[in-house]
């Protein structure tokens, strides 16, 4: 078997494992209202599992298998309990049904939903969903998120209390209301991808880890509710700014900005699973933040056919970002915009309107900042600016890409 | 609440400050790393120091105190210097400490002050 055959093999392994985890613990989750017991049990399965099965081999159905078992102790544990007056009967009957039917009903909607409920504490939503969903450990959530992993465990600890405690429900919500609460699930979904990845500002941001898991739930969304633009509008959002993954370094590590990118390293099949996606998402006539921001990427993704790149569509597409969804990214970016489209005067008239407050610690605004202003010859300035960005950057090759950005602005012919 | 961001430093870093060809970048993410912190206000007090073969290291032995040249345990890394930093909570405390340039070659440690 060659590497990558026993790569791929460990892959589909790993998603297979994935898939069974999210939706088992979704059904005992949904019956049992309780994630952490159903997490609990189901890991109890687990080691059952791996206990049982090489001697006796494996069931034919094995997620029945586990769920029956996982059951059990569930059953075993609030019998346990109830003393304390908790139900013991409202799992019984429906795992009973469970254990004849192979298929049984997939509810990772509804708990991705609970995940993202408003009475959840913001910081724990996306923690939540890639443990509950994806199954991921808390230590490696905890670093995706730059979190220590005690504070983790406690942040998911207590939203699952809360979740229990407040009896959250575990539906899909209502047509009025569903647009603001997938709002929410595809917020939490972005924010395991990682932000800035493409900055045009070309001062990179914090790539998360977890990119990958991210895109697995964006991808699981747009087939659990397919007629919901921004879920489709978010799965190409990160589709695309993925393709570019190879070409944000060169050959020895060095950052690339986007503008600078070998575009014949962009991953073409993404490119076209992210236009599809946005294709899709248009067809509903219902545009929101996050088709807007694919549609960004799109134009971006274009230089790879036209060679060059449309700034003043961009411009336009974060005018109208804006207008819905006024982030400080997208302000920065509609400035990087503005100084390309039409001047640099332009892109700093658009930074200077942003509160210094809010952008204290927001590389990106900095390092545009430094750009500009080295652009307008104004080299003080640029200097200081270009300092504060390279201070708030975490990642080396960003520092040494700004670095030196700083000299050649500084003294060298530009 | 106060935080100290511990330094821990390879041979590498600590070579690093006076190597003709990498001690401009050396110095210059430290001098942006600090402006940084300086101008989000979040800095309350810091120091860089001398490598630790520089060190002197004082312990009691049998009832008296013993000095010793070098650092009080070797190690591969080295506390190189330290920053005594303001921010309300943990969560903020290590993003701070992430864009530390030792974060990406040796070690930072965040510890809570002791408020007294």
């Amino acid at each position: 078997m060659t590497g990558d055959a026993g790569r791929d093999t460990r892959e589909a392994a790993q998603l297979a494992a994935r898939d069974s985890y999210g939706r088992l613990v979704a059904y005992l989750a949904r019956r049992w209202r309780d994630v952490a017991a159903a997490e609990d049990a189901l890991g109890d399965a687990f080691v059952a599992a791996l206990e049982s099965w090489p001697r006796a081999g494996v069931p034919d159905k094995p997620e029945a298998w586990l769920l029956a078992v996982a059951r059990h102790r569930l059953v075993d544990v609030a019998r346990h309990a109830s003393v304390e007056g908790r139900a013991v009967h409202d799992l019984g009957p429906e795992l009973d049904q469970v254990d004849r039917d192979p298929v049984f009903p997939d509810e990772r909607l509804k708990l991705l939903f609970v995940c993202a409920h408003p009475a959840v504490d913001e910081k724990a939503r996306t923690p939540l969903m890639l443990q509950t969903v994806l199954g991921l450990d808390a230590a490696t959530v905890a670093s995706a998120f730059l979190v220590a992993p005690a504070t983790m465990g406690q942040r998911l600890v207590r939203a699952k209390a809360r979740i229990r405690d407040a009896r959250i429900g575990f539906e899909v919500p209502a047509p009025t209301e569903l647009s603001e609460r997938l709002g929410a699930v595809l917020e939490a979904i972005y924010a395991g991808y990682g932000t800035g990845w493409d900055d045009v500002t070309g001062a990179g941001g914090r790539g998360y880890a977890l990119a990958g898991e991210a895109i697995w739930l964006g991808r699981l969304v747009t087939r659990l509710l397919p007629h919901e633009p921004e879920a489709h509008g978010l799965l190409a959002l990160m589709l695309h700014c993925e393709a570019r993954r190879a070409a944000r370094r060169d050959a020895d590590g060095a950052y690339v900005p986007l503008d600078r990118q070998d575009v014949t390293l962009w991953s073409r099949s993404m490119i076209e699973e992210a236009e599809a996606s946005l294709a899709t998402a248009a067809r509903s006539g219902r545009p929101g933040r996050f088709q807007l921001e694919a549609a960004i990427q799109s134009v971006h993704a274009a230089r790879a056919v036209t060679g060059r790149t449309d700034w003043p569509a961009i411009a336009l597409l974060y005018a109208g970002l804006l207008a819905c969804a006024p982030t400080i990214g997208a302000r920065v970016g509609h400035a990087a915009a503005l100084a390309k489209a039409e001047s640099a005067q332009a892109g700093i008239d658009a930074l200077v309107a942003i509160p210094a407050d809010a952008v204290a610690t927001y590389q990106p605004y900095w390092a545009l900042r430094a750009h500009l202003l080295a652009r307008l010859g104004r080299r003080d300035e640029s200097r200081e600016a270009y300092d504060r960005a390279i201070g708030l950057s975490d990642n080396p090759a960003v520092r040494e890409f700004l670095a030196g950005q700083a000299r050649v602005a500084g003294g060298g012919p530009s | 609440m106060k935080y100290t961001i511990l330094i821990y430093e390879t041979p590498a870093d600590f070579a690093a400050r006076t190597d003709e060809r990498r001690k401009e970048a050396y110095w210059g993410a430290y001098r942006a790393y600090t402006k940084a912190l300086g101008d989000a206000g979040v800095m309350t007090g810091g120091a860089a120091l001398q490598p630790s073969h520089l060190a002197t290291t004082i312990r009691p032995q049998d009832g008296n105190q013993r000095v010793q040249d070098g650092p009080y345990a070797e190690a591969k890394e080295q506390l190189g210097g330290y920053y005594v930093i303001e921010v309300p909570d943990l969560d903020q405390a290590l993003a701070w400490a992430a864009r530390c340039p030792a974060a990406s070659t040796g070690a930072v440690e965040v510890r809570p002050n002791l408020s007294m």
